[in-house]
């Protein structure tokens, strides 16, 4: 299933994670992020414990948000070993996201 | 192989799927944009049968009745339609092939770009195509939106409720905004209106930083904002439909007949994209183009013998 990131947990969940890691940040005001969302937990069942896979609500973790310059939203970024090394913006397909995280797991 | 391959995952892919789910064709749905740019709107009160809702309540309603009525969606983008000796190849972005034996195109519209320089290089980094999803993140700050249109109207005064300043800008000529909007914009005390010749550029290193423009007089303007919100319509999304050789108009619409064919035989096309229903480019009509597209697919495929 897909998990939940937090201004709490981001640290530990995502940046010190030893897996890649894919984080949605999303906000319920905002349409196109309501229909990525099943796209994001579909995901999630298919990489199974090969990557992780979460949203982030904006509204509700405004600092990690603020922390990684989130300025549009559907934003995805992949993390690895504590960094970014991918972002896409906008709805992305599940196909795209897949292909992206696979090399990085 | 499939009887049917629909490109396109708003009103009129999801539209054209639920009569060929009906007509019991063979079919599948590719779009990476369920409920296209729908889910954009904030409320929807013209959907024949449906008092108020919201865009993406509506096109939630739409996925679950194609997918309960046996339609299938696969969140892909397509890159390349070729015709073969019997039908097409659909190829999508994951390197998945698909064999069918008719198209119905149903690509709908893009945001229109200013088509300047930075602009790709800013996009969510104070470039916005989309005010309602981002004006939290502009809270306190200057923004600039440009566009003539109601739509910049309104996304002018849905900023207006998180900035400090919004200044709308329009093309010289192309202010076509209701006048009750503009009234409106006056009362929030927040929102200066004025109009431009010529965009030049867009200022920043990390992100927006200002944007430098001329005016019809010739005086070049730099405004300091940091955010930068476009709203100057859109633009039908017809690259892969022109790859196949399917005939566009001159405003790059797709040629349909009333059967919503096109010039290529079972290509087919639905929605914002085509020339159909005087392109009036609403939801309902997009909808029906989708239904009519479906329903001329099943008397060609089913009623009419090879």
């Amino acid at each position: 299933m897909e998990m939940q990131f937090t201004d709490q947990n981001f640290q530990s969940e995502v940046l010190e994670s030893d897996k890649a890691v894919l984080v949605d940040f999303w906000a319920p005001w905002c349409g196109p992020c309501q229909m990525m969302g099943p796209i994001v937990e579909e995901l999630a069942k298919e990489m199974g414990d090969r990557a992780k896979v979460g949203k982030c609500n904006v509204d509700e973790n405004s600092a990690t948000a603020e922390k990684f310059g989130i300025m549009s939203i559907p934003s995805i970024k992949i993390f690895k070993n504590g960094k970014v090394q991918q972002e896409f913006i906008g709805v992305q397909s599940k196909e795209a996201l897949q292909k992206a995280l696979e090399k990085l797991a | 192989m499939y009887d049917l391959v629909i490109i396109g995952a708003g009103p009129a892919g999801l539209g054209a799927s639920i009569y060929a789910s009906r007509y019991k064709l063979n079919h599948l749905v590719l779009g990476a944009e369920v409920g296209g740019q729908v889910v954009e709107a904030w409320e929807i009160e013209n959907y024949a049968g449906i008092e108020s809702i919201s865009g993406k309540d509506l096109m939630e309603k739409f996925k679950k009745q194609t997918i309960d009525l046996g339609g299938t969606i696969v969140s892909a983008t397509v890159t390349k339609i070729s015709k073969n000796y019997d039908g097409f190849e659909i190829i999508t972005d994951d390197g998945k092939k698909r064999e069918a034996k008719s198209v119905i195109l149903a690509l709908g519209m893009k945001p229109r770009k200013l088509n300047i320089p930075n602009e790709d290089k800013f996009i969510g980094k104070g470039i916005s195509y989309c005010a309602t999803c981002d004006a939290m993140f502009s809270r306190g700050k200057d923004v600039v939106v440009i566009g003539g249109g109601d739509s910049a109207a309104t996304a002018a005064l849905h900023l207006a409720e998180f900035v400090n300043s919004v200044q709308l800008l329009f093309k010289d000529g192309t202010k076509v905004f209701e006048p009750a909007w503009e009234q409106r914009m006056a009362e929030t005390g927040k929102i200066a209106v004025a109009s431009f010749e010529k965009i030049d550029e867009i200022l920043g290193s990390e992100s927006v930083a200002g944007i430098v423009y001329e005016t019809k007089d010739g005086k070049k303007k730099e405004l300091k904002v940091q955010g930068i919100f476009i709203e100057i319509g859109s633009t039908p999304g017809v690259m892969l439909a022109k790859d196949l050789g399917v005939e566009t108009d001159e405003q790059n619409y797709i040629v349909v007949k009333q059967d919503q064919s096109t010039n290529i035989e079972n290509v087919y096309a639905a929605g914002d994209v085509t020339t159909g229903s005087n392109k009036f480019r609403q939801i309902i009509t997009a909808v029906a183009e989708g239904a009519v597209a479906a329903g001329s697919v099943y008397k060609k495929l089913k009623l009419v013998k090879k």
